[in-house]
C-alpha cells in the first residue's frame, strides 16, 4: 500500500547543531512499513524545494497500549529541506509518501545479524533491530560516527539486546578511528554461527565493509543512498549500476532498492557519495 | 460531472490529462498511486529500438522552481517494450503513448513498425527534441527539413496517430510546428525541456554528469504558454500542450492558450496523487463556467479590444 499524509509533527527533538529527530503522525505508513524501507517528505508547500528528498523511517511510534501512531526521521541538516525540517515545530505539517523501496530480510537464529551504521545511516537499523529482536536474532551494532556527540540511541539498540561497538574518529567515545577497524577483527575472530550484515552509512564506508564481508564469506546487504527525484520509479534519476551476466546495467535504486546484496554493486560507478 | 473527453485525431481520451513521457516510467511504476484507467494517457518513457543505459549519475539537480535532468534515455527498447509492458498497460485500460526516439530516420520507422504490429498502442510520440544526447533526434528537431522528414518518413508505415514532440530550443517553434503539419503529424506535444547548467561553484564543476540537461517545472510554464499560444495560431492539429503543470490553473492556461489535452510530468514527482485533483479541478471549472466541452476551452483566450 502507498500513502501520501499531511503528517503533523508530534515532536521535534534536536540531537546536536546538526540533527534533529522528527516524529510524525502517520499511522497509515507507520503500519505497513518494513525495515529499510523509505518516505518522500516535503517539508512545505510551494515551490522551494520543490522535490520530496528520501528519509528512511527510522522508529516506528506507538501509544502506551502498543498502537501504531507514526514513524520518526532522523535528519541531518543538510541543505533547505532538511533545514526547515530540523527547524519545524510541533503543530507543523510535512508531507509523506510511502512506504517506498525494497526492504531488508532480516535473519533468523542461529544466525546473528550485524548491523553496520555510520553517522545518519543508523536510521534504518532503528527497525530492523526490532524485527530481529521478535524473532530472537542475535545481534551486534557497529556504530561509528566523528565525535561522541554524534553518536546517538545507542541505548535503543542496548535495549534490545544488541551487543554495541561504537568507535569515534576523534576518540570521544569507543574506539578511536573507523567502525571497519573493530568489524575486521570481530570477522577474524567470529567461527561460530551465520552471519548477516547490513550497512549503512557513507558509500566509502558501505564499500569496505562490503569488502570485509565477501572475502569473509558473509553475505553483505547495504542500503544506498542516490540523488533521487519521485521515489517512484518515474524519473530514472537514482540508478545504480549492478551486474548482469558478464556486463552490468543502471536499475533504479528506489524500485530495486534501497537494500542490495553487496555482491551485485559496480562500487567504482557510485562515486564517493554525498 | 462534465464530458471531459477530448479529441486528438483519431485518439479519443478520456479526459486531456496525460502522464509526461521521461516522467511516469512506463506508468506501470504508478499504478499503486493512479488508476491508469482513469487518466487521459500514459506517454511512456523515450524507447529506442535498443536497449539503452543512459548517462552516469548525477542525472537530476534541482534548481529554483524546477529540476534538471540528464537522464540519456535509459530505457528497455521497443522490443522489450511490447513483449513486458504493453500487454499489461492494455489490461489495465491504460490509452498508451509510445514515445519514441530514433539515431537515425530507419531507426524511427522501424520501430514505428514494430509498434504498428501491437495492439494496445494508442498513438506514437515522435521524440525529436532530447535536449541530453547527441543523436536523441535533437539534429532532427532543430531542423525543419530533418523535422519534416522524420514525420513523413514514419507516416508512411503507420496509420497510428502521429504526435511529434516539439523542442523549445530554437527560435521560432511554430515553423516546427507547421512543418509537422505540412509533413502528416496528427498533432503535437511541445514544449520538451529547455537546454540548461547548472554549477558548483565551490569545486567549480557541472552538478549534471552529462554537464547540460533539460530544465523542467514551474519555472519554465510562461514560456511553455506563451510556445503553445503561438503554435495554436499556426496550425489546424491539435496540440498537446506542457511545462511546469502542478495545478488545474496550470493546465487551463495551456487549454485556454490552444492544447487540446496537458502533459504533467515534473509535478507528478512530487504529488503521484495529483491526477484526481486534476480532473476534479476541471469538472469544477467547466460547471463553474458553464462549458458543456473541453473542446470549447481550447484557445479561447480572450484579447481585450480584441474580438474573438
Amino acid at each position: 500500500m502507498l500513502f501520501d499524509v499531511a503528517a503533523r509533527v508530534l515532536a521535534n527533538t534536536p540531537l546536536s547543531p546538526d540533527y534533529n529527530v522528527i516524529a510524525l503522525a502517520a499511522p497509515e505508513i507507520a503500519q505497513s512499513t518494513a525495515p529499510g524501507q523509505f518516505v518522500m517528505v516535503k517539508p512545505q508547500p510551494g515551490l522551494d524545494p520543490l522535490l520530496r528528498r528520501p528519509f528512511s523511517v527510522f522508529e516506528v511510534l506507538r501509544d502506551e497500549r502498543g498502537g501504531v501512531t507514526g514513524i520518526s526521521l532522523l535528519n541531518k541538516r543538510i541543505g533547505i529541506g532538511t533545514g526547515l525540517l530540523y527547524s519545524c515545530e510541533p503543530g507543523d505539517t510535512v508531507q509523506v509518501l510511502g512506504p517506498l523501496g525494497r526492504p531488508y530480510v532480516p535473519v533468523d537464529p542461529p544466525a546473528e545479524a550485524w548491523m553496520v551504521a555510520g553517522g545518519v545511516g543508523l536510521a534504518p537499523f532503528a527497525t530492523l533491530a526490532e524485527a530481529l529482536a521478535a524473532r530472537g536474532t542475535p545481534m551486534r551494532l557497529f556504530y561509528g560516527a566523528r565525535s561522541a556527540a554524534d553518536l546517538y540511541y545507542a541505548d535503543f539498540f542496548s535495549r534490545l539486546g544488541a551487543s554495541l561497538q561504537l568507535t569515534t574518529e576523534d576518540g570521544t567515545r569507543g574506539e578511536r578511528g573507523r567502525i571497519t577497524a573493530p568489524l575486521a577483527r570481530a570477522l577474524a575472530e567470529h567461527s561460530g554461527s551465520a552471519v548477516t550484515i547490513y550497512s549503512c552509512g557513507p558509500t566509502p564506508m558501505m564499500r569496505a565493509v562490503a569488502e570485509l564481508g565477501e572475502a569473509a564469506g558473509r553475505p553483505v546487504f547495504v542500503s544506498l543512498e542516490q540523488v533521487m527525484g519521485c521515489g517512484m520509479g518515474g524519473c530514472y534519476s537514482c540508478v545504480v549500476r549492478v551486474r548482469r551476466g558478464a556486463g552490468s546495467h543502471f536499475v533504479r535504486s528506489c524500485l530495486d532498492g534501497p537494500v542490495f546484496d553487496s555482491r551485485a554493486i559496480v562500487w567504482d560507478a557510485l562515486g564517493a557519495g554525498h | 460531472m462534465a464530458d471531459l473527453s477530448v479529441q486528438i485525431g483519431a485518439l479519443r481520451l478520456r479526459n486531456p490529462f496525460i502522464g509526461a513521457s521521461g516522467c511516469f516510467g512506463y506508468g506501470l511504476e504508478y499504478t499503486k498511486a493512479v488508476d491508469l484507467a482513469t487518466i487521459g494517457g500514459v506517454a511512456v518513457k523515450g524507447l529506442f529500438l535498443e536497449e539503452r543505459q543512459g548517462h552516469a549519475p548525477p542525472r537530476i539537480v534541482e534548481t529554483p522552481a524546477g529540476m534538471l535532468n540528464a537522464i540519456g534515455l535509459q530505457g528497455i527498447g521497443v522490443h522489450r517494450f511490447v513483449a513486458e509492458k504493453l500487454p499489461e498497460l492494455r489490461r489495465l485500460g491504460a490509452t498508451v503513448i509510445v514515445n519514441i526516439c530514433g539515431s537515425t530516420l530507419d531507426e524511427y520507422i522501424e520501430i514505428a513498425r514494430v509498434l504498428s504490429d501491437h495492439e494496445g498502442v494508442g498513438a506514437i510520440e515522435l521524440n525529436i527534441s532530447c535536449p541530453n544526447i547527441k543523436e536523441g533526434g535533437i539534429q532532427f528537431g532543430c531542423s525543419l527539413h530533418g523535422t519534416h522528414d522524420v514525420v513523413s518518413g514514419v507516416r508512411k508505415v503507420t496509420r497510428l496517430p502521429l504526435i511529434p514532440k516539439l523542442t523549445p530550443n530554437v527560435t521560432d517553434v511554430a515553423s516546427f510546428a507547421r512543418a509537422s503539419e505540412e509533413a502528416g503529424a496528427d498533432a503535437i506535444s511541445l514544449v520538451n525541456t529547455f537546454l540548461a547548467m547548472a554549477i558548483d561553484v565551490e569545486t567549480r564543476q557541472p552538478k549534471l554528469t552529462n554537464v547540460m540537461g533539460g530544465l523542467s517545472g514551474p519555472a519554465i510554464r510562461p514560456i511553455a504558454v506563451r510556445m503553445v499560444w503561438e503554435c495554436f495560431q499556426a496550425v489546424k492539429i491539435p496540440i498537446l500542450g506542457m511545462g511546469g503543470i502542478a495545478t488545474i490553473d496550470d493546465a487551463l492556461e495551456f487549454i485556454i492558450a490552444g492544447s487540446s489535452a496537458v502533459q504533467v510530468g515534473t509535478a507528478n514527482f512530487i504529488d503521484p496523487l495529483i491526477w484526481p485533483k486534476l480532473i476534479r479541478g476541471l469538472d469544477d471549472y467547466m460547471t463553474r463556467h458553464n462549458i458543456a466541452r473541453v473542446a470549447d476551452l481550447v484557445g479561447s483566450l480572450q484579447i481585450p479590444g480584441k474580438h474573438s
